[in-house]
C-alpha cells in the first residue's frame, strides 16, 4: 500500500476542499452572489486540481488501494477514518471533479439564491466522494447518508413544478434502502467480532475475513444490495429516477445521472463483491436477468416518453443494465466493460442532460413535442445534442461502445443467451434516441423554435469537454483501462480463490503484472 | 524507400477524406460554395492517388506476399484480447479502396454543380468526405472490430445524408429507418464478434487465416450466420432490405456513393473478407447464395412497376447485390468482387444521370411524368444509354461478363435451382431497365402542361400553383410512391442538361462500364481479376465451364432471356404513353402488379405491426405497468407508512423536519446499536 503522496493526504483533500468552499460560501453576505459564484467555482476547481494531481501519481498496475490514510476515530467502537483509491473508484473521483465545476458553469443563471444552491452543490460534492473513497463501513455509510440531504434542498428549492413530491420520494426511497446496508454492516461486524474477537468496520479486514457461513452470506448480501439497487437503480426499483431527473435542475440532473447513479454499481463492485463472493456468484443468473429486463424494458419504455428529461432518464436505466451486466458477469472483459460504461456514462449522458437543459432554458418546456425543426434554428446546439446523442448509443470511436463491447463480450463468454438478449440494447437505443432527435431537431421550425438562440460559447465550452473526452478515450482507452483493469484481474483472481466459479476459457485471468491484490 | 516502406503508409487514404471532413466542418462556412465542394473533391482525389501508389507498390511485391499490416496504435487492449487500429493492405482491400476513391472522386465532382446553391452546401461534402474515411477504414481495417468501426461510420454517415434534407418529414424518418434496420444487422455482427473472440481469442484477420480452419463446424456456421446478418443490413438483402429504397430520399449523389456503388456493397466485402468462416460452415455458403438469389428476383419485381425514377434504380440496386452475394455463395469471390467493380461503374452512371434528369426537370421523379428527353440533355442520355445496356447484360459490357460469370459459377456447381433464379431475374431486369430507360428519354414528351389542361383557365392556374409550391414548400419530397396519382405537369420550360462538371463524371463512368469487362474475362490467361485476389482467397477457382461450348451456350441463354426483358418492355414504352396515368404494364399483371408495386406489402406489414400492436404494447408498458403498477406500487408502501404518522403528505410540507427525521432515524439506529454494544460487551 502507498501511502499519501507528497507527504499530504490528498484523499482527504479531494473530500474536504468542497466542504471548506461550502463553508466560505455560507459566509459570503446573500448581495453578493457573484463572489459566492467565484468561491464555488474556485473551490471545485481546485478539488479538480487534487483530483488530477491523484490521477498523475496513480500507479499503474497496482491492483490495491493507494493513498490509503488511516485515523483512529472510535476506536472503542472499531470505526475508522479510512480512505483509499483502486480502480474502480478512480474514475468516479475523476468524474465527479469533473462534473461539479461544469455543473456550476452550467447553473450561471440560476437567480434564485444562488448563494444557497452553491452552498448545497459543493456539499454534495463532498459527501460524494467520501461514498466512493471510504474504506470504512460506518464512513460509508455517513457520506452515503449525508449525501441525501444537499440532494433533497436542491432538487426541492431550485427544481420544477413538482419537485417537492421528487425529492421526498428520492430522500424517502433511498433512506430506506440504506436502512437495510446499515442492519446488513452492523450484523457483519458483530459476526466478525465473534470469529476473531476484534470489532472493526475496515472494510478490508472484513474482505480478507472468510468465517461467514453461506447463508448468513447470502442474508447479508441482500441487505448490501437492496440499497445499492435502488440506487443503480436496476428495475423494478427505478421509478424514482425519472421524477427526480424530471424535477431537479439542470446540473442536478448532470450529477444525478453522471456519479450518483453510479454509486449503486460501486457499492456493488465494492462492497457486495468482495465482502460476499459466494452469494454473489449464486445470485448473479438473477441480477444478470434483472440487468437483462433493465436494457430491454429501460429502452422501451424511454422509446414512449413525451418528456425529454424522462427519456433520457429510462436512457440511463438502460445504460446501468449494460454496467451491471458486466459486472455480475465476473469476468475480466465484463469488469473492465462495466469500469468503463461507469466512466463513459457521465460524459455521454451528461452532455445530453446539459443541452435538454438549455432546450428548456430557452423554451421553459421538456415536452419533446413542443420542439420541431431546431436544427435550423439553432445548427451549433444541435450539432451538440447529435455527437452525444451517437456516443451514447455506442458508436464506436466514442467511449460507449468500448464499455458496452467489453460488457457483452464478458457475458457472453460466461452467460452467452443472457448476452445474446442485452445485445438487442444497441438496436432499441437508437431508436429511442434517434427517433427523439427527429421530433426535437428535424422538419420546420415554427413560432418560438424558430427564433431559439443558437449555443453560445459558455454553452459550448460545458458540452464540447465531455464530449472530447468521450471520442479521446473511445479511440485510446489505454489510459483509463491500465489503471482500472489491475483492480479488476484481483477481483477476479479473489472468486478464483474463494468461489467455485466456473471461468470461461475465453477469458483468461494473467495476474502477472499485478501487483498489489488484496 | 521499399514496398512495405509504402505500404506503412496506407493510413494516408482514409487521412486525406478525413481531414477534409474535419476543415470542413469546421471552417465549410468561411470556404463557402462552391469551393468547398472542389476541396473535398480534391481530398477524395489525392486519396485516389495514394491508393494508386498502394496498388503498385502490392504489385510490386511477390505475389504469395501481397499481404501487408500496418498498425497505428494499440486501439483496445483487456484482458488477453488486443486490437491495433491497423491496416491491412491485400489485393481484396486496395481493391476496393480504388473502387471507393475512384468512383467516390467523380461522385464528389458530381456534386459539386448538383449540390450548388444548397443552403448546406460545405455540410454535404462533410459529410461526403467523412463517408469516404469510414467506407475506406471499413475496407482497410486488419480486424473485425476496426472493419466494425468503418461498418458504424458508414451507417452514421448514411444517417446524415439520407437525412440531409431534414426539412422534410419524408427523409428524417428514412434516416431513421435506415440506422435503425442497419442496427439490426450489425446486432449480429457484433454477436458473430464475441464468438471470434471465443474461438480465436482474436479479432484480426491474421488470426482468423490461421484459425478459422481448426473451428468447430457448428461454430463456424454460427459466425458466418451472425456475419452474414450484419451483410444482410448493410447491404439490404431480402428481410432486411426495407431501408434501402426509402434511403432515396437523400440528394442523388448519396444515393449514387452510398446506395448503390460503395457503402452497400459492404456486405459482399464482409463476406469475402470473413470467406474463411463460411467455408469452414459450408451451410452458411448456402444460405448466402440462397438469399442472394431470392433477393436478385424478388426486389426485380417490385422494379418492374415503380413510378419513381430513383425507386426502379434503388430496387435494381437491391437486386444486383443479390447477384453479387450469390456469386459469393457458390465460391465464386472474385467473381462477387468483379461484379461490385462494373456494377459500381454502371449504377452510378445510372444514378448521376438520372440526378441529373431530376436537376434538369425541376425535381421531377415521376418517370410517367417525363419523355423524350435524349433531345435536350444529350450527354446524360447517351451514359444513361450505354449503362442500361450494360446492366441488362448484353455483350461485350462489362455487366454481360459480371453476370455471366455469376450464373456460370452457379450452374457448374451444380446449383441449378439458384442458376434458374438468376436467369429469372435477369429478364426482369431487362424488362425493367429498358422500361425506365424508355419512358425517361424515348417517346413522347409528357413533362409539359398538355393543351387542353394549358387550355382550361383552371387547370392552368392550379397547375401554376403546384409549381409554386413545388418551388417553395421546402418540407415536400419529390419521391412518387406506387400508387401515387399523377401529379399534375408543371414544367414552365425546356429540360436542360448538366454542366460540364456533372456530364463528365457520367461519360466517365459509362467508359469504364464498357472496358470493365476485360478485368475478368472467362477465358485461360485472360482472368487477371482471380489472379490478383489469388493471395486473398486462395487456389480456389469458381467451377468452370466443361467446354467452351456448354459455356457459350449458357452464355447464349442468359443474353436472350435479357433480351426477351429488353423486347417485351421496348415495344410497351417505345413511344412513351399515352396517357400518363394508365401504365400499361399495370392492366398486363393487375393484381400481381399491386403486389409488385407495394413490395409485396413487406414494408407495409412491419408498418402496420410496429405503428399497431407493437406500439400500443410500449405504451401500456410505459404508461401502465410501469407508471401504476411501478410505482404505484411504491407509493403504495410510502402511503402504507405514511398512514403511522410520517407519509408523503405530510413530508410535502415540512423541509428541515423531515430531513432532520431522515437523520434522526439513522442516529437512533446506530445508537441502539452502540446501547446494545454495551450491554452485550
Amino acid at each position: 500500500m502507498t501511502g499519501a503522496v507528497g507527504g499530504y493526504p490528498v484523499l482527504t483533500a479531494i473530500i474536504i476542499t468542497p466542504i471548506l468552499g461550502a463553508l466560505l460560501v455560507a459566509l459570503v453576505p446573500a448581495r453578493r452572489p457573484e463572489l459566492a459564484r467565484a468561491i464555488g467555482f474556485m473551490a471545485s476547481a481546485a478539488t479538480l486540481g487534487f483530483a488530477l494531481l491523484m490521477l498523475w501519481d496513480f500507479q499503474t498496475g497496482f491492483g490495491g488501494f493507494q493513498f490509503v490514510e488511516h485515523n483512529r476515530w472510535f476506536d472503542s467502537l472499531g470505526v475508522g477514518y479510512i480512505v483509499g483509491v483502486d480502480g474502480f473508484s478512480l474514475f468516479m473521483i475523476i468524474a465527479t471533479a469533473v462534473l461539479f465545476p461544469i455543473g456550476l458553469l452550467a447553473s450561471a443563471k440560476i437567480e434564485h439564491r444562488p448563494k444557497a444552491y452553491i452552498f448545497w452543490f459543493l456539499m454534495l460534492e463532498g459527501a460524494i466522494m467520501g461514498i466512493f473513497l471510504s474504506l470504512d463501513l460506518i464512513g460509508f455509510f455517513v457520506f452515503w447518508e449525508a449525501m441525501l440531504v444537499p440532494m433533497y434542498f436542491l432538487i426541492a428549492g431550485w427544481g420544477s413544478t413538482n419537485r417537492k413530491y421528487a425529492a421526498t420520494k428520492f430522500f424517502i426511497y433511498t433512506a430506506a434502502g440504506s436502512a437495510f446496508l446499515l442492519a446488513a454492516a452492523l450484523v457483519l461486524a458483530f459476526l466478525h467480532q465473534a470469529d476473531t474477537g476484534v470489532l472493526t468496520f475496515d472494510y478490508r479486514t472484513l474482505a480478507a475475513w472468510t468465517g461467514l457461513s453461506e447463508s448468513t452470506e447470502n442474508w447479508l448480501f441482500f441487505g448490501f444490495m437492496i440499497a445499492f439497487a435502488i440506487k443503480a437503480p436496476l428495475v423494478p426499483f427505478h421509478t424514482w429516477l425519472p421524477d427526480v431527473h424530471t424535477e431537479a435542475p439542470t446540473a442536478g440532473s448532470v450529477v444525478l445521472a453522471g456519479v450518483i447513479l453510479k454509486m449503486g454499481a460501486y457499492g456493488v463492485l465494492r462492497f457486495g463483491f468482495e465482502l460476499f463472493p459466494r452469494a454473489s456468484v449464486t445470485f448473479a443468473p438473477l441480477f444478470l436477468t434483472l440487468a437483462v429486463i433493465g436494457i430491454v424494458y429501460g429502452s422501451i419504455v424511454a422509446a414512449m416518453q413525451k418528456d425529454a428529461k424522462r427519456l433520457i432518464a429510462y436512457s440511463s436505466v438502460a445504460h446501468m443494465g449494460f454496467i451491471l451486466l458486466g459486472i455480475f458477469s465476473i469476468s475480466v472483459f465484463g469488469l473492465d466493460g462495466a469500469a468503463f460504461t461507469m466512466v463513459s456514462h457521465p460524459l455521454t449522458t451528461g452532455s445530453l442532460f446539459l443541452v435538454v437543459g438549455m432546450l428548456y432554458e430557452r423554451r421553459h418546456t421538456r415536452d419533446i413535442d413542443a420542439f420541431g425543426g431546431i436544427w435550423k434554428s439553432a445548427p451549433r446546439l444541435t450539432a451538440l445534442f447529435l455527437i452525444a446523442t451517437f456516443a451514447g448509443i455506442g458508436l464506436p470511436v466514442f467511449s460507449g461502445f468500448v464499455g458496452e463491447f467489453l460488457s457483452l463480450l464478458g457475458t457472453f463468454a460466461a452467460h452467452r443467451w443472457w448476452a445474446v438478449v442485452a445485445t438487442t440494447g444497441v438496436i432499441l437505443g437508437a431508436v429511442y434516441m434517434l427517433w427523439m432527435f427527429q421530433r426535437v431537431f428535424t422538419g420546420v421550425p415554427e413560432g418560438d423554435n424558430a427564433t431559439m438562440a443558437d449555443a453560445n460559447w459558455r454553452e459550448m465550452a460545458v458540452v464540447i469537454p465531455l464530449l472530447a473526452f468521450s471520442l479521446f478515450i473511445g479511440l485510446y482507452p489505454k489510459p483509463v483501462l491500465d489503471r482500472i483493469e489491475p483492480t479488476v484481474k484481483c477481483v477476479v483472481r479473489t472468486f478464483e480463490m474463494k468461489t467455485d466459479l466456473h471461468r470461461p476459457a475465453a477469458d483468461r485471468l494473467d495476474t502477472s503484472h499485478v501487483k498489489g491484490c488484496r | 524507400m521499399t514496398a512495405r516502406d509504402l505500404l506503412d503508409m496506407v493510413w494516408l487514404v482514409p487521412l486525406l477524406p478525413l481531414t477534409g471532413a474535419v476543415v470542413l466542418m469546421l471552417a465549410g462556412k468561411r470556404i463557402g460554395d462552391p469551393k468547398a465542394g472542389w476541396f473535398a473533391t480534391a481530398m477524395m482525389g489525392l486519396a485516389f492517388v495514394w491508393s494508386v501508389v498502394m496498388l503498385f507498390a502490392l504489385l510490386s511485391l511477390p505475389s504469395d506476399a501481397r499481404s501487408h499490416v500496418s498498425d497505428v496504435f494499440t486501439w483496445l487492449h483487456a484482458g488477453n484480447l488486443k486490437v491495433n487500429l491497423g491496416f491491412l493492405a491485400d489485393p481484396l482491400s486496395v481493391t476496393w479502396i480504388l473502387l471507393v476513391t475512384g468512383v467516390g472522386s467523380l461522385i464528389h465532382l458530381y456534386a459539386i454543380g448538383y449540390m450548388h446553391g444548397d443552403e448546406r452546401y460545405p455540410r454535404f461534402f462533410a459529410y461526403f468526405n467523412l463517408f469516404a474515411t469510414a467506407m475506406l477504414v471499413l475496407v482497410l481495417g486488419s480486424s473485425f472490430l476496426l472493419t466494425f468501426l468503418g461498418w458504424e461510420g458508414v451507417g452514421l454517415c448514411s444517417y446524415l445524408l439520407i437525412g440531409f434534407w431534414f426539412e422534410r418529414p419524408r427523409a428524417s424518418s428514412a434516416s431513421v429507418k435506415a440506422f435503425v434496420t442497419n442496427r439490426v444487422g450489425d446486432f449480429g455482427f457484433m454477436i458473430a464478434m464475441f464468438f471470434i473472440v471465443g474461438a480465436l481469442g482474436s479479432l484480426d484477420y491474421t488470426a482468423m487465416a490461421q484459425g478459422a480452419g481448426g473451428i468447430s463446424k457448428s461454430t463456424a456456421t454460427a459466425i458466418a450466420l451472425l456475419l452474414f446478418l450484419g451483410c444482410i443490413g448493410k447491404s439490404a438483402q431480402i428481410g432486411l432490405h426495407v431501408w434501402l429504397p426509402d434511403a432515396m430520399e437523400g440528394p442523388t449523389p448519396v444515393s449514387a456513393l452510398i446506395h448503390a456503388a460503395t457503402m452497400v456493397t459492404a456486405g459482399v466485402f464482409l463476406v469475402c473478407r470473413a470467406h474463411p468462416f463460411f467455408e469452414r460452415s459450408g451451410v452458411a455458403m448456402t444460405v448466402v447464395a440462397t438469399v442472394g438469389a431470392l433477393t436478385a428476383l424478388i426486389a426485380g419485381t417490385v422494379a418492374l412497376v415503380q413510378p419513381d425514377i430513383k425507386r426502379v434504380l434503388a430496387y435494381s440496386t437491391v437486386s444486383q447485390l443479390g447477384y453479387m452475394f450469390l456469386a459469393a455463395g457458390v465460391g465464386a469471390y472474385s467473381i462477387a468482387v468483379f461484379f461490385v467493380l462494373a456494377h459500381a461503374f454502371y449504377k452510378a452512371t445510372l444514378f448521376l444521370g438520372s440526378g441529373t434528369v431530376i436537376h434538369g426537370t425541376e425535381e421531377t421523379q415521376d418517370i410517367r411524368q417525363m419523355g423524350g428527353l435524349r433531345k435536350y440533355m444529350p450527354f446524360t442520355a447517351v451514359g444513361f444509354g450505354i449503362a442500361w445496356l450494360t446492366i441488362v447484360g448484353l455483350p461485350p459490357f462489362s455487366g454481360f461478363w459480371a453476370k455471366d460469370g455469376v450464373l456460370a459459377a452457379a450452374f457448374y456447381r451444380g446449383d441449378y435451382p439458384l442458376w434458374v433464379i438468376g436467369l429469372l431475374a435477369a429478364i426482369l431486369t431487362g424488362f425493367y431497365m429498358t422500361r425506365e430507360t424508355m419512358l425517361v428519354f424515348s417517346g413522347n414528351e409528357r413533362f409539359r402542361p398538355s393543351v387542353a389542361e394549358a387550355g382550361d383557365g383552371e387547370h392552368a392556374h392550379a397547375a401554376a400553383e403546384h409549381d409554386i409550391t413545388a418551388s417553395h414548400d421546402i418540407t415536400a419530397s419529390p419521391t412518387v410512391d406506387y400508387g401515387m396519382p399523377i401529379a399534375p405537369a408543371h414544367m414552365g420550360h425546356d429540360p436542360h442538361d448538366g454542366s460540364p462538371t456533372m456530364i463528365f463524371p457520367v461519360i466517365v463512368l459509362a467508359g469504364l462500364a464498357i472496358v470493365a469487362g476485360v478485368l475478368e474475362l472467362p477465358f485461360k490467361g485472360l482472368d487477371f481479376l482471380t489472379k490478383w485476389l489469388e493471395p486473398t482467397f486462395g487456389n480456389k477457382h469458381a467451377a468452370e465451364p466443361t467446354s467452351f461450348l456448354s459455356g457459350f451456350g449458357l452464355s447464349m441463354l442468359a443474353v436472350a432471356l435479357g433480351v426477351t426483358g429488353i423486347v417485351v418492355a421496348f415495344k410497351l414504352y417505345r413511344r412513351g404513353l399515352d396517357d400518363p396515368a394508365a401504365d400499361p404494364i399495370d392492366a398486363k399483371l393487375g393484381r400481381l402488379g399491386r403486389l409488385f408495386g407495394h413490395a409485396w406489402y413487406y414494408d407495409e406489414g412491419i408498418a402496420v405491426a410496429v405503428g399497431g400492436p407493437l406500439r400500443h404494447a410500449a405504451r401500456w408498458t410505459a404508461d401502465v405497468f410501469d407508471q401504476k403498477i411501478l410505482d404505484g406500487g411504491v407509493n403504495g408502501v410510502a402511503r402504507l407508512f405514511g398512514a403511522a404518522g410520517a407519509g408523503m403528505r405530510k413530508l410535502q410540507t415540512g423541509l428541515v423536519r423531515q430531513y432532520a427525521l431522515g437523520i434522526a432515524l439513522g442516529m437512533v439506529a446506530l445508537l441502539i446499536w452502540t446501547l446494545w454494544r454495551v450491554g452485550v460487551a
